[in-house]
């Protein structure tokens, strides 16, 4: 579904992908995970056409994306941080998106019922707490039915309430054959989520692995415990 | 293209206090004006040396710090169908219609009130392009720097140079050059001036050449009013459009 090609990007003198390739197929759940300024966020921006690479290609169903708008229909995003204008209301900005996509769609209003926004529709974007600001983009990401799902530390600024219902809602898009990558530094959270892990460091690809192959054997083993065996294992080798 | 946007950060824009505040401003300083002058002509000008000092200021200013402060909303408008093009030239028109609107109703209306003559409708148009011109030299300048600090301080590097700077260096050649024939010189200098040009719009419609300067005066006695009025709205035009066409190339090329 997504094809990325000798990625590259330098920022001035840095590095922060280096000669990428991957490949992301439908009713995958992809974690991408990293330290802090791994490249986690400018791999996700690249995709959506955000960050424009200097060398390589993205392909999205077969479509080259540099010159092309039109495939971002496909595509739901729920960026880390919002803040969007502050004056307007939360209805409005829901109105923005229908008027840019296809008004015709039925939209997926889950999210807006179960994270209780119809409350606060006639509210300023401005006055609303982080979790929900978050809530706000994450119903939006989901309204269109998208193909896919790009979803940047969904779950950052969520209440433990609020949190299993999108936990649940990734669950459910997944079975319904949708390709969802989320960045995460929540272990437990990418355990529970993810088919497949993708640990990025420096703009490196250091694990590329089903959630499978990496436990494999040995349950007792905790996902963390592997993870950094593997990182431990790639710093003797490099 | 999809202006739909536009209405949308116009909307924004319309309920923020600054612009409310803006308005009131340029409201009162008209009313006051008017009032104490009784002559229109004089008033205009009074108005004039006011707008010529505060539009471009509050419009470049405004227009950086609004451009950084949507960082994140243009970020997510870029993540839906949408091309770049369109969500540039949707947030240039609805920043720009927002302090027009500003400007029309702060110095239009009290105008029209007292009986608006053809000297006040070219005080408006100017009022109206000073707008446009510093919000795409405000665009041009957040959207080649970063970092926001060092952005606003360019947008306020630019105002103080075309505001105060600019006139030193023309008086420091006049004084250098004096004894050589500048008619052509000064010409092409003020071009290189928006705020000078909008005021030799201004005072070639009032046609009061003592009050015109150096500057003025050569002007008209280089085109004649009307060569000098069209002369100087083209020259404006090209103001608006050459920066916002590079912000756009720019902001084409961007990584968010």
């Amino acid at each position: 579904m997504i094809e990325l090609k000798k990625l590259g990007k330098t920022f001035g003198r840095k590095t922060v992908l280096k000669e990428i390739d991957l490949t992301f197929n439908a009713g995958e759940v992809i974690a991408v995970m990293g330290p802090n300024g791994s490249g986690k966020t400018t791999l996700l921006k690249t995709i959506l056409g955000l960050v424009i690479p200097d060398t390589g290609m993205v392909y999205v169903n077969g479509e080259d994306c540099r010159k092309n708008f039109e495939y971002r229909k496909l595509i739901g995003y729920m960026p880390q941080i919002a803040n969007y204008p502050e004056n307007l209301k939360v209805k409005e900005l829901f109105k923005i998106v229908r008027d840019i996509r296809e008004k015709n769609s039925i939209n997926d209003e889950e999210l807006i019922v179960s994270f209780k926004l119809q409350e606060i529709m006639e509210k300023n974007f401005g006055q609303l707490s982080g979790g929900y600001k978050q809530r706000v983009t994450g119903a939006i990401a989901f309204l269109f039915h998208p193909q896919i799902l790009i979803l940047d530390e969904p779950t950052a600024s969520l209440d433990p309430l609020s949190n299993e219902i999108m936990r649940d809602k990734i669950h459910r898009e997944r079975d319904k054959n949708k390709l969802i990558i989320m960045t995460s530094h929540i272990i437990s959270e990418a355990e529970e989520l993810a088919d497949r892990i993708i640990y990025i460091i420096d703009g490196e690809i250091v694990i590329n692995k089903l959630l499978s192959e990496l436990k494999n054997g040995s349950i007792e083993f905790s996902l963390n415990q592997k993870i950094s065996s593997v990182l431990e294992s790639i710093q003797h080798t490099g | 293209m999809k202006i739909k946007i536009l209405k949308y950060i116009f909307l924004d824009l319309f309920r923020s206090k600054f612009i409310l505040a803006y308005t009131f401003f340029l409201l009162l300083m008209t009313i006051t004006v008017v009032y104490i002058g009784h002559d229109t002509s004089k008033a205009v000008i009074s108005i004039l040396n006011i707008i010529l000092f505060i539009v471009p200021l509050v419009s470049i200013i405004f227009g950086t710090i609004h451009f950084y402060n949507s960082r994140e909303f243009i970020e997510f408008l870029l993540t839906q169908p949408v091309a770049r093009k369109s969500i540039f030239w949707s947030e240039y028109f609805g920043l720009s219609a927002s302090l027009s609107l500003s400007f029309i109703t702060g110095v239009g209306l009290p105008l029209i009130f007292i009986g608006i003559n053809i000297q006040g409708v070219y005080l408006i148009i100017s009022g109206v392009l000073l707008t446009l011109i510093f919000v795409s030299l405000a665009f041009l300048a957040s959207s080649a720097v970063n970092d926001r600090v060092k952005g606003i301080g360019l947008s306020i590097l630019i105002w103080l140079y075309l505001s105060v700077i600019f006139d030193g260096f023309v008086m420091m050649i006049f004084y250098l050059l004096r004894d050589y024939p500048l008619d052509k010189i000064i010409v092409g200098l003020t071009s290189l001036n928006p705020v000078d040009l909008t005021r030799i719009l201004i005072l070639l419609q009032i046609e009061i050449s003592a009050l015109m300067g150096f500057t003025g005066a050569t002007f008209q006695n280089f085109f004649g009013s009307i060569t000098g009025k069209i002369y100087s709205l083209i020259m404006l035009l090209i103001w608006i459009i050459l920066p916002a066409m590079i912000s756009l190339r720019v902001f084409k090329r961007k990584n968010f």
